[in-house]
């Protein structure tokens, strides 16, 4: 009995030892493999629980920042711009995950990155906390504050975009409705699931970032790419174009396109009209006719020079849903094209960024959003230069889309006209949805100014009307919004 | 037997060679072990940024407590025990209410973040089932003042043992089943215990028993084929009916961690009864056959070979839980995150059968080499009670607990760890469980039982003849003394 109570010993020797050198394996071996699975939630955690770098506006404004706080986690994500900035910053969440800038620019804001790693561990070591870097926006705090009031004051669910035409510089990104991100970022689960689950419920929904992330017909604000194409054929601003109220679409048995409210263009009584007063007034036949004549592979060269339909869209810093001019399988479809509506679809930021490269004379500047980033103890990591992308539009072909511009804004209606400031600018008023007749429809604005020397470019949109109803139209909804973010981005000094 | 004491008689009646008691290395070793654990619950205390509190105070002290009254009833009621036994079981018993408090701790931060009120902790209730455990370990040591006498209840124990592991098959599933296992009694708002933890002892004890009443036709009667000694099933009829009883239950309750512990244990007891090979190759193809039939018939024995060949297949479905043991490993590391400051509440079941893995991630390689040499050291000391029995009884006993301990260890810490495929058991005297802890210090207290007998010095002649004289059988030859020439009865 004691000889196989012996091996029996040696054979728990031989067990334990198994259980040593398959956990040695575990730990030493495969232990950078499991650190390193993105199914680690641990990883995650130790992330959560470092400081943060800061994302600011232009001039150092704090948009998001991590405040030291007494629990777990050490660092409390806040963000002093509540709804003004959530568009862009988005939210840091430990349930649903970081969105906006906060996930784009997660490798430097947590301090993140293959170089990093290696520290990281050095760090476990030493005990020291790895820091994040900071991300310095091109947003101007004051736009920014004038398009989302002007937007939140009206309750105008929409998107507002201010692009500096000789940067690219974006100063103002808004969206409405926003929310609150600072519960989202909450250290309590319930608190973050609450404020999320109320997000999910609200309509219209507040987590859509309409400005970068949705695209709406955009009417007659479209009207610029058809007429910078047809400038680069046959056309002048003074070529005569039609003036009836309504054009029969071929090839569709019968349907026909009609001016806005069924009028002749402008006052002539249905008589030809040249180019600049079919834009001014926005008649919707002469361009139709226009479209059909130039044909789709022109409008097709200018609207891709212009960022649409390019695969993939620029990197500006949060996300862009790509715009795009639709496939245009006919002339119906054609005609339909050239007052921006069948298949075209547009964010507010691409309909902004052709209305700077207008302004900048057709020489298109790379969006940005970022201006720099910096390391923990600021000194510059990257800083983002002014690219030209190339002459997206002739120079003077540019130069008369502008002063046609400048025509139109003298016939548009609305608001906040501001004396002294040429304005160049373009409504639109875009029918959508299964029955677009009974649909309030979109209201657009992209305006530059000043007209001769742009120091801002600038689109809104407005969805449905703003609560106008039928009776809703670019220059009374979106228009007077614009005026104003100009107003502000000129304040600074014009 | 009623007037044996472990406590020295009078001087006048013992050898002036004293044998040493072994107590005060045990003392020291328990203060090495209190200083450990309390050191430990204040690393977790100040890694969680807690300042040190009351509810610290009430763990150490009542697990300080707990070693002073374990320390004084061996000293009164086993005072030859093996000195090493009861402080590598403090230890443990302490390191895993350490880590508890630890899953505690995270656990109320997880229900404030949740808004739900804070759990019951874990810890508190581990503490009071030590104290219970404690009362076993009296009331075993108290009634079994020699483990001899256990073989008489050998069939009794079998037959309670199997009884018991049966209830939870035939109550209905609410009374017995937690986490898919029909393996607990639970009486509502009380208690549940798990049966199997006390069944494994019972029919242990019963297998000693009824080896040793048939050692000599095991080992030498059976036919012999390819050089192999086979031997008669009939020899062994009633250990493989309890045997086999046992394993239906266990495994139609899905408990096929005990399952395969009772199996090992028990054919390590025939082996070391018989000393035959012969056996252990028989109950290896056996069970060779039985896992592969397992395999074939149950799905959830399929699941858990799946998972253990390739867990991360399915990392977040039925892999999950392996997988978070391993990343708690692999992030552990060798030296460990720090008590308190790895996130091992992420692993599920992280206070019972993935103890291991928790541990492994704040203490790392080396907390956790230690705490198997400690596993290593306890099996050992049982095995070395076992050989140093002065009775086969006792040899079988001892080895048979010491090997389930090891075993037990074996099979849950492998499946943690994927040496082997998962199977569901707590870790003695770590994880959180009143049932494991109760039967792991009867087990302690059995082994120390024996070790007592082979430790005490041997009884001295009593001054008057013995009042009641042992049966022949069983009494022990006797020296003739020689008296001495003071001795008044040589005058004159």
């Amino acid at each position: 009995m004691k000889r196989p109570l012996r091996r029996l010993g040696t054979a728990v020797i031989v067990m334990i030892g198994l259980l040593l050198a398959n956990i040695a394996y575990t730990q030493v071996i495969k232990a950078d493999d499991y650190r390193a699975d993105p199914n680690n939630k641990r990883t995650l955690v130790a992330e959560y629980s470092r400081q943060r770098g800061q994302i600011t506006a232009a001039g150092g404004v704090v948009l998001a920042r991590s405040d030291p706080v007494n629990d777990q986690y050490q660092y409390q994500r806040v963000y002093p711009g509540a709804g003004m900035y959530a568009n862009l910053t988005g939210y840091y969440s430990m349930r649903y995950g970081p969105t906006g800038l906060e996930r784009n620019q997660n490798e430097i804001l947590s301090g993140d990155s293959p170089e990093l790693i290696a520290g990281q561990l050095s760090d476990l070591i030493t005990g020291r906390d790895p820091r994040g870097g900071n991300v310095e926006l091109t947003v101007v705090p004051a736009v920014q504050q004038a398009a989302y009031t002007a937007m939140t004051d009206k309750k105008y669910v929409g998107a507002v975009v201010a692009i500096e035409p000789s940067t690219g510089k974006i100063l103002a990104m808004v969206s409405t409705p926003s929310y609150n991100p600072n519960p989202l970022a909450s250290h309590s689960d319930a608190v973050q699931r609450k404020a999320y689950n109320a997000l999910l419920n609200d309509d219209p929904s507040p987590l859509v970032n309409r400005a970068t992330g949705a695209v709406y017909p955009p009417g007659s604000t479209f009207k610029l790419v058809i007429a910078a194409a047809a400038l680069q054929q046959e056309y002048t601003p003074q070529t005569p174009v039609t003036g009836k109220s309504k054009i029969n679409l071929p090839d569709t048995g019968g349907a026909t396109l009609s001016n806005f409210g069924g009028e002749t263009c402008g006052n002539g009584g249905g008589a030809d009209v040249s180019l600049t007063e079919a834009l001014a007034f926005s008649c919707n036949t002469a361009f139709a006719q226009v479209a059909m004549s130039v044909g789709t592979v022109p409008i097709r060269r200018q609207a891709e020079a212009l960022g649409i339909d390019v695969a993939p869209p620029p990197d500006i810093g949060v996300d862009l849903v790509g715009s795009r001019l639709g496939d245009v399988p006919d002339t119906a479809a054609l005609a339909q094209t050239g007052i921006g509506q069948r298949d075209v679809a547009m964010s507010p930021f691409q309909m902004a960024w052709i209305t700077a490269t207008i302004a900048n004379r057709g020489d298109q500047m790379a969006p940005h959003l970022i201006a720099k980033t910096t390391k923990p103890d600021l000194s510059v990591i990257s800083q983002t230069q002014p690219e030209s992308l190339g002459q997206a539009i002739p120079i003077p072909v540019a130069d008369e889309v502008r002063d046609m511009m400048v025509a139109s804004e003298k016939e548009t209606l609305g608001s906040g006209a501001i004396s002294n400031l040429v304005i160049a600018s373009k409504t639109g008023t875009a029918e959508h949805g299964t029955d677009p007749k009974h649909t309030p429809p979109h209201a657009w604005y992209v305006a530059f100014a000043p007209a001769d020397n742009p120091k801002v470019a600038v689109a809104v949109m407005v969805e449905n009307g703003g609560g106008l109803g039928l009776d809703a139209t670019g220059s009374k909804v979106a228009a007077p919004i614009g005026r104003s973010v100009i107003a502000a981005a000129l304040a600074g000094g014009p | 037997m009623t007037n044996q004491t472990d406590t020295p008689s009078d001087a006048g009646q013992v050898n002036s060679r004293r044998r040493p008691t072994g107590r005060v290395a045990e003392l020291w070793m328990l203060i090495f072990a209190a200083v450990i654990v309390t050191s430990a619950l204040v690393l977790v205390q100040l890694n969680q940024n807690r300042s040190l509190s009351w509810s610290l105070a009430y763990y150490s002290g009542g697990y300080l407590a707990a070693l002073a009254i374990a320390h004084l009833l061996i000293r009164r009621y086993a005072l030859y025990a093996d000195p090493l036994l009861l402080p590598v079981v403090a230890l443990l018993n302490g390191i895993g209410l350490v880590m508890i408090y630890r899953l505690d701790l995270a656990a109320d931060v997880a229900a404030v973040n949740r808004g739900e009120p804070t759990p019951t902790p874990q810890a508190s209730l581990q503490l009071v089932w030590t104290a219970v455990a404690l009362v076993f370990f009296l009331v075993v040591l108290l009634v079994v003042r020699d483990h001899t006498v256990l073989q008489s209840y050998a069939y009794t124990l079998a037959l309670v043992g199997v009884v018991f592991l049966a209830i939870p098959a035939v109550l209905p599933s609410s009374l017995s089943e937690v986490n898919g296992a029909q393996i607990w009694i639970k009486v509502p708002g009380l208690f549940s215990i798990q049966p199997a933890e006390f069944a494994k002892i019972a029919l242990i004890i019963f297998a000693a028993a009824f080896l040793v009443s048939k050692r000599t036709v095991l080992s030498t009667a059976g036919k012999r084929l390819f050089g192999l000694v086979l031997p008669r099933a009939r020899d062994l009829g009633p250990l493989l009916v309890a045997l086999l009883l046992a394993l239906a239950v266990l495994v139609r309750g899905k408990d096929l961690g005990t399952a395969l512990l009772l199996f090992g244990t028990l054919l390590a007891m025939i082996y070391i009864a018989t000393g035959r090979v012969s056996w252990l190759i028989i109950g290896l193809l056996g069970f060779a056959g039985g896992a592969y039939l397992a395999y074939r018939l149950f799905s959830h024995v399929r699941v858990r070979v799946d998972i253990w060949l390739d867990p991360f297949g399915d990392p977040l479905g039925s892999g999950y839980q392996l997988v978070q043991s391993l990343f708690g490993l692999g992030t552990g590391g060798i030296f460990g995150t720090g008590l308190g400051a790895g996130r091992p509440d992420i692993v599920p079941f992280a206070s019972t059968d993935f103890i291991m893995a928790a541990l492994g991630e704040e203490l790392g390689l080396v907390g956790v080499a230690a705490i198997l040499l400690c596993y290593l050291i306890l099996a050992e000391r049982g095995i070395r009670t076992g050989l140093a029995a002065q009775d086969g009884f006792g040899t079988l006993l001892a080895g048979g607990l010491a090997f389930s301990l090891a075993l037990q260890v074996f099979i849950v810490v492998g499946g943690v760890t994927r040496l082997i495929p998962l199977t569901g058991l707590t870790t003695p005297f770590l994880s959180y469980g009143g049932s494991s802890l109760l039967a792991n210090y009867v087990i302690l207290a059995l082994l120390i039982r024996i070790s007592v007998s082979s430790r005490r010095p041997p009884e001295p002649r009593p001054a008057s003849p013995p009042v009641r004289p042992a049966p022949l059988s069983e009494a022990n030859t006797e020296m003739v003394p020689v008296l001495s020439k003071s001795d008044p009865g040589d005058a004159s």
